[in-house]
């Protein structure tokens, strides 16, 4: 069953606000097999002009998929997520996310649309301080997979 | 390669058209669990051999973001740290596979200055590839050096 494109523009609610912490992204870093310390060394942060550790380019996920799981997860959508892969991603930083941010997301769901057997959802991710400060957007696109797709086409 | 650059980079000493010099990234099965843990995405075919062939894949896959996030260490080990990264995306083109045996797959990811932009800000655009397939398409970057 396609995505239900009435949902296009829709806009969910604002997250709870999510501390980012020193601690959650050394994890993230290890994770990746980064070694960098600008995640992990606030003097090395310091040094190379942060005030205070920062987080790797795509730590902003962690932040953004919390709050786009509650769009893919309305039911009025009629998503599959068991067919779902991920089919693109964008990051758009003012700034890099660091440790002692508090912010907050919401996401409004920019497009749906339909190829063949394919579903695509495009999710746009607001990320900001509580004060309001603008630090990143993330745009991802998900793909339900239809029973006949074949799976190494769309899957990542 | 015209041009072999790490560690550092000043705006004014990039090139437009330089190629960046390739790297190849490891990913075990131990490298996905760590990466759903840290992550909170678990979705099974990450993990789960059986599942992930019951659906109709050749064996466990990496999550995209594990390859973009590979994609992204290659740009700011480029860059140096006092560069940050103003965009960044991907378009995922094929998975990374990734078997239940002492080598894992890698992955390796290549780059090259595509243009250079006002406010000291330099496109690359970068390739990833697995298995010689490219897994990553329509790479992009978007750095601020110093």
């Amino acid at each position: 069953m396609p995505i239900n494109p009435d949902y296009v523009g829709r806009t969910y609610p604002v997250s709870a606000p999510y501390e980012v912490s020193r601690v959650k992204i050394r994890e993230f870093a290890d994770a990746i097999g980064d070694p960098n310390p600008v995640y992990r060394d606030a003097e090395a942060a310091r040094a190379a002009g942060h005030p205070d550790v920062i987080a790797p380019p795509t730590f902003a996920i962690v932040i953004s998929m919390a709050s786009t799981g509650g769009a893919v997860g309305d039911p009025g959508l009629g998503i599959n997520y068991a067919m779902v892969v991920h089919g693109e991603q964008q990051f758009q930083y003012s700034r890099p996310l660091r440790s002692g941010d508090v912010v907050t997301a919401q996401t409004t769901i920019s497009g749906i649309r339909s190829v063949g057997s394919l579903s695509m959802m495009t999710t746009s991710t607001e990320i900001r301080t509580t004060a309001g400060e603008h630090v990143c957007t993330a745009v991802s696109t998900l793909v339900e997979r239809g029973a006949e797709a074949p799976a190494q086409e769309a899957a990542s | 390669m015209s041009e072999v650059v790490s560690g550092t980079v000043g705006y004014d000493e990039v090139q437009a058209g330089a190629e960046l010099p390739a790297v190849t990234y490891p990913v075990a099965r131990l490298s996905l669990v760590k990466y759903c843990g840290a992550s909170g995405d678990f979705n099974v075919i990450h993990w789960n051999e059986r599942i992930a062939k019951a659906v109709g894949l050749p064996n466990v896959i990496a999550h995209g973001m594990f390859s973009m996030a590979q994609a992204g260490r290659y740009v700011t080990d480029w860059a140096g740290p006092g560069a940050t990264v103003a965009e960044f995306g991907v378009r995922f083109s094929a998975p990374v596979v990734v078997p239940d045996d002492d080598a894992g797959a890698t992955i390796e990811v290549s780059g090259k200055v595509e243009e250079k932009l006002d406010d000291h800000r330099v496109a690359l655009s970068l390739t990833a590839r697995s298995a010689g397939t490219k897994v990553l398409a329509r790479a992009r970057a978007i750095v601020r050096l110093p």
